[in-house]
């Protein structure tokens, strides 16, 4: 039986520094640096040591990111880091395996095997950096990108309707999903935390600035003047309000979430968040919401529930039928069916 | 007057409606005919359609067996005796059926509807159709009904057993001992005792008929083959293969993780990886091709010896992550049981002519060697030795077995388990001092395996250019260069430790025969007949580590005077041996979705010897 890594630790930390003697190549000033400086931070707070961890990624800018971490990486093939995953952790449950993947390589070349690895729920962590934008090959739309999008190969507005990457994984079979914002790094930092701890597989999606190619996409989430009129910030147990000067409460009617202007003591009207146990009509509602014209955006856990991993499963599995079979006899095995002797 | 016979060797084509249960007639006496002490071959030939109408031309389903006193390599060119349980079995199977051979047909299903399903305007038994072979005609539904009178089935029923009648008559035809067929009804029916009962009495009576019958005049009798002492059992190749890499792993001691997508004809292999639990295998169906090879290379990454099959179509899927096998340069295996192409093209049949793609098909230069096991029996040893060189040289290895190699089946000679060769792993252990994962070792030039989890040992891989021994990401033009050697180096290397292939024949002389994998045995039994026929002056040599080529071939190619190079694809070795060698190969190349026949083999070769 494979040990548990969610709780060997015991959350110790680790003195280890998950840093590489690498130098980092992203743009100055790219929103990959802020997510890499939060998951050296938690990495050695996970009480996992850097030989039991594993970082894999596809192809662009993100994919660089095992590079810069001490651990075991693999940096794979455009939109294939699910697979190696799988397979890594397949091999070896006892590793901590990471997948850092962005909106291309997740959700346009290797989107089947993204959706695969929910529907299977294998015990590894996926951090998508969501961009909107193709960077590494310089400035095309991606299936995130919003319709309308001009980029270099759209230069008359995208006609192609972007993809809700958390509605996918959602309805893939996820069972952790959360958001967070690559200049929320407190939030960003805790998220990470959350997915490590989870059981399953975990989807992180991080709004990720690309300021060469797609400068500001999320700036009404960052800028300090509208954030908090933008963001809603989803907490177990904690009812659905936000705002800044006007405080807003959402509430649930007529299957979708309304808006209300929360005055004071009125948040107990606003629909209470759970993570575990609720229906995907809910969690649909959630993940749709930012689509809505003058709704805010979720940012935290959507869901965090519990249901068998494949990786434990196959194990299980293995030993049930070593159990009832008795360990494998080469002997045994080639002498199956009809045999005869020559003398 | 009955009169008994002396034979070498018999080919024997069973042939009925997929429902009449031929794979099973043959089955049957093909292991009465292997414990009678004959060597054999077989070759299933069903149909590609799951549930094919009954009585059509394209549900015929048929098995082919030869068996002999002398060592038998294929399952013949044609047959001598064609059972046909059906007017489509007759139309289909005759095709197969030598001048003047002999054909038993079920006479009972030879009415109007048959006939018209058969596409026969006029009853063929009754026409001059079949004026060149014996035929003998039987009543076989009639016979076996009468004969079940006392069994509590229905008559449908009853009729099912007639394949029994059938094989009854040809055990009686070859002297062969009922025993080991009615045993085997004892035990498949041990809970339908009606049925043990109807198929032992349908048994029983074929024989018993045709002993009694004056249609039947002559018996056969094939004596015992040379055969090395030791315990048989007969397999097929895609069973041989997975036996293959399961033994592989138990001698390395490390877990097989073997992953697959289904695709004919490949999926058998996963089928019987996934019964291997037990032995610590982890199968994994993926999504698709792609996320095979990839789990695959996952697997390897993390210490398993990863293991992948497939066909043509999805080779070529995983052409990409091949490439970055080969850059990372971890050990891999992928199965590419080869079926007719281009495209779907016939997914039954066999070919050989993925040879360029596994040589080739992947970006930039990424070579990898390539086995192609060349018999059913071979395939087992060909898998084990695929794992012992993709760990040894920390290289993706393909092997390129075919659709016939797949079904067809032989006798194996169970190997002893004190005498399998070890399979070693190039595994760092932690603690090493100074460690780089691309520090090659000088013999072999295989870099480590340092394996996740391991203590000390992190590192990174990656499809970027790796400088040579940090194996961090270079850019720099000579490290490329280098490192491009070192990657074709490695593979030429393979030479040292696989064993050359054995050259049949004098060093030198008028013809030499080149094949590869599969056509062995046609090409085999083509040399060995051409040679009793007194020509002495031709020499053959079988590749199956196909890359890299054997250093024997530069040495001996110049000493004949004409090279024959067949194959099941428009002359792709050929090519790859007049590019390397330089000499002028003649090629005898036949695309039929079969087998090469051991008579065209012969007429090409007798060609060049007059040329």
């Amino acid at each position: 039986m494979a040990k548990d890594l969610h709780t060997e630790g015991n959350g110790a930390a680790l003195k280890e520094n998950f840093a590489t003697d690498q130098d980092v190549r992203w743009c100055p000033g790219c929103g990959d640096y802020a997510i890499l400086a939060q998951m050296k931070k938690v990495l050695p707070e996970l009480g996992i040591p850097q030989a039991k961890t594993v970082f894999i990624s596809g192809i662009g800018c993100s994919s660089r990111f095992p590079y810069y971490i001490n651990s075991y990486g693999f940096h794979t093939v455009h939109g294939r880091a699910p697979t190696i995953a799988s397979g890594v952790k397949l091999a070896n449950p006892e590793l901590s395996v990471w997948i850092i993947s962005g909106d291309g390589d997740g959700f346009s070349i290797g989107a089947s095997h993204l959706m695969h690895l929910c529907r299977r729920n294998i015990d590894v962590n996926v951090v998508l950096f969501n961009n909107q934008i193709y960077g590494l090959t310089k400035g095309q739309y991606s299936p995130t990108s919003p319709l309308g999008k001009i980029t270099k190969t759209t230069p008359f507005g995208s006609l192609d309707a972007p993809f809700n990457p958390l509605a996918l994984v959602l309805g893939a079979g996820a069972t952790f999903v959360a958001r967070t914002v690559d200049r929320d790094t407190r939030h960003m930092a805790e998220i990470f935390r959350r997915a490590a701890a989870h059981k399953g597989t975990s989807f992180v999606e991080v709004y990720q600035n690309c300021n060469i190619f797609n400068d500001g996409a999320f700036a009404a989430l960052t800028d300090p003047q509208t954030k908090l009129d933008n963001l809603l910030y989803l907490e177990d147990g904690q009812p659905l309000v936000y705002g800044g000067e006007t405080r807003y409460g959402l509430k649930v009617e007529d299957l979708a979430l309304s808006r209300f202007e929360a005055g004071e003591g009125q948040d107990g009207e606003a629909h209470l968040h759970r993570e575990t146990g609720m229906p995907m009509a809910y969690l649909s509602m959630l993940a749709e919401l930012n689509q809505v014209p003058g709704m805010p955006t979720p940012v935290g856990v959507f869901r965090n529930d519990n249901r068998p991993t494949y990786d434990a499963m196959v194990y299980d599995q293995i030993e049930a039928v070593t159990q009832r079979k008795g360990k494998g006899n080469l002997k045994e095995l080639f002498i199956t069916g009809d045999t005869w002797q020559v003398d | 007057m009955k009169t008994t016979s002396k034979l070498k060797q018999v080919t024997i084509r069973f042939a009925g409606d997929s429902g009449d249960g031929m794979q099973l007639t043959g089955t049957q006496f093909t292991h009465t005919t292997a414990l009678a002490g004959n060597d054999l071959s077989t070759f299933p030939d069903f149909p590609a359609e799951i549930r094919a109408p009954a009585g059509t031309l394209y549900g015929v389903s048929g098995f082919q067996i030869q068996f002999g006193s002398n060592p038998i390599h294929t399952p013949g060119d044609e047959a001598d005796v064609l059972v046909a349980m059906n007017p489509a079995a007759l139309k289909t199977g005759l095709r197969y059926l030598r001048n003047n051979g002999i054909v038993i047909v079920n006479t009972d299903a030879f009415g109007d509807r048959n006939l018209r399903l058969a596409h026969y305007e006029e009853n063929p038994l009754e026409s001059p159709d079949l004026a060149g072979y014996q035929v003998f005609p039987v009543e076989m539904t009639r016979l076996t009904k009468d004969a079940l009178e006392p069994v509590e089935l229905s008559h449908k029923e009853k009729e099912r057993a007639k394949n029994f009648f059938a094989l009854g008559m040809i055990y009686w035809m070859y002297n062969r001992p009922l025993d080991a067929t009615l045993d085997w009804i004892q035990q498949k029916f041990a809970r339908k005792p009606e049925w043990a009962q109807a198929n032992t009495l349908a048994l029983k009576a074929g024989r018993n008929f045709a002993e009694a019958t004056e249609i039947f005049t002559t018996s056969y009798q094939v004596d015992e083959a040379p055969i090395e002492a030791g315990i048989y059992r007969r397999i097929s190749g895609n069973e041989a293969i997975a036996l293959g890499f399961v033994s592989a792993g138990e001698q390395a001691g490390r877990s097989i993780f073997y992953g697959s997508y289904p695709i004919t004809p490949a999926s058998d292999v996963l089928q019987y990886m996934a019964q291997y639990k037990h032995f610590g295998v982890v199968s994994f169906q993926a999504e698709d091709e792609i996320a095979a090879v990839g789990a695959t290379i996952g697997a390897s990454f993390a210490g398993s010896i990863g293991v992948t099959a497939t066909s043509g179509p999805g080779l070529a899927l995983k052409g990409e992550f091949l490439g970055l096998a080969v850059m990372t340069e971890l050990p891999l295996v992928v199965l590419d049981v080869q079926r007719s192409g281009p495209s779907t093209g016939m997914p039954t049949k066999t070919e050989q002519s993925d040879l360029f793609q596994a040589m080739f098909g992947r970006s930039g230069e990424a070579p990898v060697p390539v086995i192609a096991p060349q018999s059913p029996a071979d395939c087992f040893w060909a898998a084990f030795e695929a794992v012992q060189v993709a760990l040894e040289f920390m290289t993706p290895v393909i092997m390129l077995s075919d659709a016939y190699l797949a079904n067809g089946a032989e006798p194996w000679k169970i190997p002893d388990l004190d005498k399998l060769p070890p399979v070693r792993a190039r595994i760092v252990e932690a603690g090493t001092a100074d460690f780089q994962p691309y520090r090659r070792d000088p013999e072999t030039l295989a870099r480590p395996w340092a394996i996740p989890g391991t203590p000390g040992l992190q590192h990174r891989l990656g499809g970027l250019e790796k400088q040579d021994g940090t194996g961090n990401v270079s850019y720099d033009p000579d490290n490329h260069q280098k490192m491009t050697e070192y990657r074709a180096e490695k593979i030429e290397r393979v030479n040292r430790f696989v064993k050359p292939p054995e050259l049949n024949g004098p060093e030198s002389g008028e013809v030499l025969v080149v094949s590869w994998g599969s056509t062995f045995g046609s090409v085999l039994s083509a040399v060995e007949e051409l040679r009793a026929e007194g020509h002495q002056s031709i020499s053959f040599v079988n590749l199956r580590w196909v890359n890299p080529l054997p250093e024997l071939l530069g040495q001996i190619l110049p000493n004949f005077r004409k090279v024959l190079v067949p194959e099941i694809n428009m002359g792709q070795l050929g090519n790859l041996i007049r590019a390397r060698y330089l000499v002028d190969t003649v090629g005898h190349n036949l695309i039929k979705g079969q087998p090469l026949s051991v008579s065209g083999l012969k007429s090409a070769i007798l060609k060049l010897l007059e040329d």
